[in-house]
């Protein structure tokens, strides 16, 4: 079966950006993919648009011109970027159509993600007792893993002064400042061990990718960029997820659990037909400095407690061996939902066209990796090549 | 037979005492968390579900610290409806040896002394400490306590 292609990206750039609504910076993301990939907008087939907090993307086509195109919403929590990108390909490559769109964008209010016991089945009480907190499972994941594989924390200050070093240079991203490690270890803890500077804030922001066949991406003479994979995977049993009031005990403990990113990339490198050593630059969902470090594992990168050898060393640098978040990832673009599986893709095909400027991997890249994960134990990958 | 003291000094009273939800721990002076065993599989759940396929099921009172944070900003409001004064608490996920892992708070325990492995004892507690009707909530302390 021939490959689907990207064939177009747009951004809005993430952060806060008063006076424009979530769907603006969708649109905005739309009319800068049209314009990359050389085409109008009616001569989009079909759309799958991700949004959590700022409404139904379909309502985007009062916008961009109302064509009668198919447009079909998701949502699915972190994973509803890649949902959305899944289902896109898919679409191609059934035959049923030839170019599309997958967009995502959103608007969160500032402070801490609020979600309520209720929308993911859990009871009132849960909620009342302050244990409906994304942080607080973060910040247990990592404690216990630092436990189990001699992580420093010095290894996760290191993870976010690499993010906003890279975010410097990217043009998309919130946090663009540079801080010293001795500044991030020093600043207030928000969820021990994790100080301010280690957490992602949810933000705003909107991504959109055009996806077309091979025949079509070589009718509009586009350099081809080809999804060799993309998979949403949900969690396997025993497993430590966000929310869990309870976590099932294992006869043996020293051992990391089955994750849902496990399984999203296993099945990713076995649809493409390549290893996790075949992978030039990785955007791995770094919602907090912990999280960079054992997705490195879990996406099969490294070995579990290898990733202070790693950070010590500068394997995930723009120059290392595995680059890890270009732009900084979340950690300094910030965490719009609809958008922020997307700004992965679109960040790794800026790598493989070879337009990162300052935070451009050396070497011409050939092969990208891009991961999420969320509540409730959901995550998705995608593969590039060019 | 008197009952273990949580961190203001009380002892649970079912009777002039509530619970924040029903269900989630005995009525007994040493109360202990109601886990939800699956009648099939025999797998353990907090809290007991109330489709019938889990039976209700008192759990362990003495555990060991399988992992922890410590939650040091308010959380929003809703959901949570502790006290508008915050003071940080540590969350923690307490193994009950054979049965299941639970996450509550573990009270009594200065931070820095908190370890992964410490062994801890269910003692309900108060959500609002400065208020004397506020409801139980499903509670850690440390054994030996350190409070």
């Amino acid at each position: 079966m021939s490959d689907v292609c990207i064939v177009g990206v747009g951004i809005h750039p993430f952060g806060r950006t008063d006076g424009l609504s979530g769907l603006d910076q969708g649109v905005f993301a739309v009319r800068q993919a049209l314009a990359d990939a050389g085409i109008d907008w009616p001569q989009v087939q079909f759309a799958y648009g991700a949004s959590e907090a700022a409404g139904n993307p379909d309502t985007m086509v009062d916008r961009l011109g109302l064509t009668g195109m198919q447009f079909i919403n998701v949502r699915n929590g972190c994973a509803a970027g890649g949902s959305a990108l899944f289902s896109a390909q898919m679409a191609i490559k059934s035959g049923e159509f030839e170019i599309g769109l997958a967009v995502g964008f959103d608007k969160h209010p500032r402070g801490a993600f609020n979600a309520l016991p209720a929308e993911y089945n859990l009871p009132d009480w849960y909620g009342e007792v302050g244990q409906m907190v994304t942080t607080q499972f973060f910040a247990a994941k990592i404690m216990r893993y630092m436990s189990m594989f001699g992580i420093s924390q010095e290894t996760l200050g290191k993870v976010a002064e690499k993010a906003f070093r890279n975010g410097a240079h990217a043009p998309h991203a919130w946090r663009r400042d540079p801080v010293a490690l001795e500044d991030i270890l020093a600043a207030p803890l928000v969820s021990d061990p994790y100080t301010k500077y280690m957490f992602c804030s949810p933000a705003e922001g909107g991504v959109a990718l055009i996806l077309a066949s091979e025949k079509k991406a070589r009718e509009l003479g586009k350099p081809l960029i080809r999804l060799k994979a993309a998979t949403m995977r949900t969690r396997p049993p025993s497993s430590f997820e966000v929310f869990a009031p309870s976590i099932d005990v294992l006869a043996d403990d020293t051992k990391p659990r089955g994750t849902a990113s496990r399984i999203a990339s296993a099945d990713a490198f076995r649809l493409a037909g390549i290893g996790p050593g075949d992978i030039d630059v990785a955007q791995l969902q770094d919602t907090e400095a912990g999280a960079e470090i054992m997705h490195m594992a879990e996406n099969g990168f490294c070995a579990d407690g290898e990733q202070e050898k790693w950070l010590a060393e500068g394997h995930t640098e723009i120059g290392g061996a595995l680059p890890v978040n270009t732009d900084g990832g979340c950690l300094a673009c910030g965490e719009p939902i609809g958008a922020s599986g997307l700004r992965q893709v679109y960040e790794n095909v800026v790598q493989l066209r070879g337009d990162g400027a300052g935070r451009q991997v050396p070497g011409a890249p050939r092969t990208a990796y891009s991961h999420v994960y969320g509540a409730p134990g959901v995550s998705a990958v995608t593969i590039l090549e060019r | 037979m008197t009952g273990l003291q949580n961190r203001m000094g009380q002892t649970w009273d079912g009777s002039v005492m509530k619970a924040i939800a029903p269900g989630l721990f005995t009525d007994e002076a040493e109360p202990r968390l109601i886990g939800g065993k699956d009648r099939e599989t025999g797998r353990i759940v907090f809290p007991c579900p109330s489709a019938a396929t889990y039976e209700p099921v008192p759990l362990s009172r003495e555990g060991t610290l399988w992992s922890f944070t410590v939650q040091r900003y308010r959380p929003k409001t809703p959901p949570y409806a502790g006290p508008d004064a915050f003071a940080p608490w540590v969350v923690a996920y307490v193994e009950l040896p054979g049965e299941v892992i639970v996450e509550a708070p573990l009270y009594g325990a200065p931070f820095e002394e908190v370890k992964i492995g410490m062994p801890v004892r269910f003692v309900p507690a108060p959500l609002n400490p400065e208020d004397a009707d506020s409801a139980f909530v499903p509670a850690f302390q440390p054994i030996g306590d350190a409070a």
